[in-house]
């Protein structure tokens, strides 16, 4: 085993680990804000994927234009906009009943929305999904890294994934509003007696939560067959990492997302036989060790 | 599921109510009815290869002889078994013991298919697999009434591997599907590689449903081999041959080879990506006169055109009622009998004799995916380079080790 293989698998993995941490910070914000273990994260990462193919290939068709068409860069605000809005319908017209019940309930019933929207696009565009030809010039081709050539478009995604990442911990962390949205779900009473629309807060907190999943299903379809399966592989391993980061913790969902993508690049190459596997094995140590997480609060 | 177990009551009473008036003259089709179920994923990773489509492809055989067979109605059935072995005998046993059905087919998937067709057999019953690729199913396990359609992995390597060989392509590497169907692929491929004068420098092996294949095109890169085979199908396939290209694996003197490549695939890929790939075809819609009359019938009714699985539903149910008509009955016996006497000549298999292994040998096509400027359609797709007669393209009986074969 040659160290420059190592560091190449591990380059790759961070590409993996970009997807692993913008879902999994999605799904960190929603749980920790709404107290939902979102299941459908992974059918609203395969909608943004869709959202950007269908924009692209359909769209112009529909509306009788081809200029119409959205492409690819339109893409990254359009899809987390409508899978956003859809959301707020989400939000609003069905997880709002279940605030007042176990985690379960809303396990359940996003599993459910899953199962749904994953079923419907099945129906229209089968499993093997279609091709995403829009891919700009300027992200095609690939750069030389010095001990490795690597395609533009992956250092573009980790790039993006690494802003939205560190943007979102910032806007939580550091900001006014993101001082709100955390009172709000510590103390929500008082929070609406300081005049502030709870309720309204937390409708757009999800629809920020599902929106990152729509980005990175835009950014996925550089590498990936936009398929209606897609997201359904994805998802248990992002619910893996969550658990491993420590469930709702915004640092520990994005630092465990980049680092298991690396360890999962690096088995590839070592034992690749453990590759599917090895993130669940560190989530058993990792539960036995640290119940909490490994950036969890106890 | 629920509903073919409530159409399969209904049908029973149907049945049950109209014997008494059919006894006397369909006492040669058991029960009245010849029933066929088409037993297939609906809704997993092959779906699109067979599924809905596959059900549409037995339905317009059927419809081709009016729906009845020596005068007696002839009825399809269709489940999903969801890729699952205990899901597909469950349904097996429940159409043969409650529903009469009397032949099963497609069976897409090695697991599903040898299971199957063992317990059918138990029950005499005929069943013809269009969808699995396993060569198991006419070797090790292969029963009196089991029949393997369309293709297998011996014929898709072999095909392949001797004119990539002819062409320049010596050693080779392989990025296999870590289960049943992708280790059986690729030691088929082995074989006919070492035996056309090839090496195998390397090979390693993935997880189904695997999403990104840099690591794995990196680590086949790594080996030094002219040839990167890929022995894996559906969207595993697609995304490592998306990849290849991002990262500029094929090229100076580097190919990539799919050993199981659907024409589906090929469009869910683009002609951009996926062009000048070689693989062996057990049908195309565009060969001819004859397989384009199938093809565009099918597209009118499915909105795809056929795979060779689908069109293998369509075949198999044309000759299994042909040979219900001409032995007079529906006894398993006797039309597993006629069908090893006939040669099947129609709109998908060429030159097909049944061997006493349960293998259909026919022509399968030596075919390679069109540049984009030469593509004249959204299903123009593949170039015929040439037709590979069957006893080169399927294992020689000589070679099977069946029990059913005398040697």
């Amino acid at each position: 085993m040659e160290f420059k293989q190592v560091l190449q698998q591990a380059m790759l993995g961070l590409y993996n680990g970009a997807f692993y941490a913008i879902l999994s910070l999605g799904l960190a914000v929603i749980f920790g804000l709404l107290n939902i273990i979102n299941f459908a994260h992974g059918a609203l990462y395969m909608l943004g994927a869709f959202v950007a193919l269908i924009g692209l290939t359909l769209l112009g068709g529909w509306l009788g234009s081809p200029d119409l068409a959205i492409g690819y860069w339109a893409s990254l605000i359009v899809a987390p906009v409508v899978v956003g809005l859809l959301g707020v319908v989400i939000e609003r017209t069905m997880l709002r009943r279940l605030y007042q019940f176990d985690h379960l309930y809303g396990l359940l019933l996003t599993f459910g929305i899953a199962l749904v929207i994953q079923g419907l696009f099945t129906q229209f565009f089968n499993t093997s999904g279609e091709p995403y030809p829009g891919i700009p010039p300027v992200l095609q081709g690939a750069t030389d890294l010095g001990f490795m050539i690597f395609p533009k478009y992956r250092l573009w995604v980790v790039s993006v994934s690494l802003a939205v990442c560190l943007g979102t911990w910032f806007m939580i962390e550091r900001t006014q509003l993101g001082a709100y949205l955390r009172a709000g779900t510590e103390k929500p009473d008082v929070v609406r007696a300081f005049g502030i629309n709870v309720p309204l807060m937390i409708t757009l907190t999800y629809a920020f939560g599902v929106g990152l999943a729509a980005l990175a299903g835009v950014l996925a379809v550089g590498t990936v067959q936009p398929s209606p399966v897609m997201g359904a592989e994805m998802i248990i391993k992002v619910f893996a990492i969550v658990v491993i980061g420590g469930m709702g913790s915004i640092i520990g969902s994005v630092a465990t997302g980049f680092l298991l993508g690396m360890v999962e690049g690096v088995t590839k190459v070592i034992y690749p036989e453990a590759a599917d596997v090895v993130i669940f094995v560190l989530m058993a140590i990792v539960l036995l060790l640290r119940p909490a997480g490994l950036f969890g609060k106890e | 599921m629920k509903k073919t177990v409530i159409c399969g009551l209904v049908a029973a009473l149907c049945a049950s109510a109209a014997l008494p008036a059919t006894a006397a003259d369909g006492a040669k089709i058991s029960d009245g009815v010849v029933r066929i179920g088409v037993l297939t994923d609906m809704s997993g990773v092959y779906a699109q290869v067979g599924g809905k489509g596959s059900v549409i492809a037995a339905q317009m055989a059927v419809d081709e002889v009016g729906g009845k067979v020596l005068g007696m109605p002839v009825e399809i059935v269709s489940a999903d078994h969801q890729n699952k072995v205990d899901i597909a005998t469950a349904t097996a046993r429940q159409w043969i013991d409650t529903q009469k059905v009397d032949m099963i087919t497609e069976l897409l998937n090695s697991g599903v298919g040898i299971a199957v067709q063992k317990l059918a057999s138990e029950k005499k019953r005929i069943t013809i697999n269009t969808g699995a690729g396993s060569t198991a199913l006419t070797n090790k396990e292969c029963t009196p009434y089991g029949i393997h359609y369309a293709y297998d992995v011996f014929a898709l390597a072999k095909g392949v591997a001797a004119e990539v060989i002819k062409d320049g392509g010596k050693d080779w590497t392989f990025i296999t599907a870590d289960y049943a169907f992708g280790q059986s692929l690729e030691a088929n491929a082995r074989a006919q590689i070492e035996k056309n004068g090839g090496t195998v420098k390397g090979s390693v092996k993935h997880p189904l449903n695997t999403a990104d294949f840099s690591s794995y095109l990196l680590q086949a890169q790594a080996t030094g081999a002219h040839v990167i085979a890929l022995a894996n199908a559906g969207g595993d396939f697609t995304n490592a041959v998306k990849q290849a290209k991002e990262f500029g694996v094929v090229g100076g003197g580097r190919s990539l080879v799919g050993l199981l490549i659907f024409i589906t695939d090929i469009k869910a890929l683009g002609l951009d990506a996926a062009q000048g790939l070689k693989f062996t075809e057990g049908y195309y819609w565009d060969y001819d006169a004859q397989t384009r009359k199938f093809g565009e019938a099918f597209m009118k009714r499915a909105g795809s055109m056929p795979t060779m699985s689908q069109a293998g539903v369509y075949s198999a149910v044309k000759n299994y009622l042909k040979a219900v008509e001409k032995a007079g009955t529906d006894d398993a016996d006797a039309v597993r009998a006629v069908l090893g006497e006939m040669t099947i000549n129609d709109e998908v298999i060429r030159n097909g004799k049944l061997r006493a292994d349960g293998r259909l040998v026919h022509d399968m096509y030596l075919a390679q995916v069109k540049e984009p400027k030469a593509s004249k359609g959204a299903w123009d797709l593949e170039q015929i380079l040439r037709v590979i007669p069957g006893e080169q393209a399927y294992q020689p009986l000589a070679e099977s080790t069946c029990t059913l074969v005398k040697k």
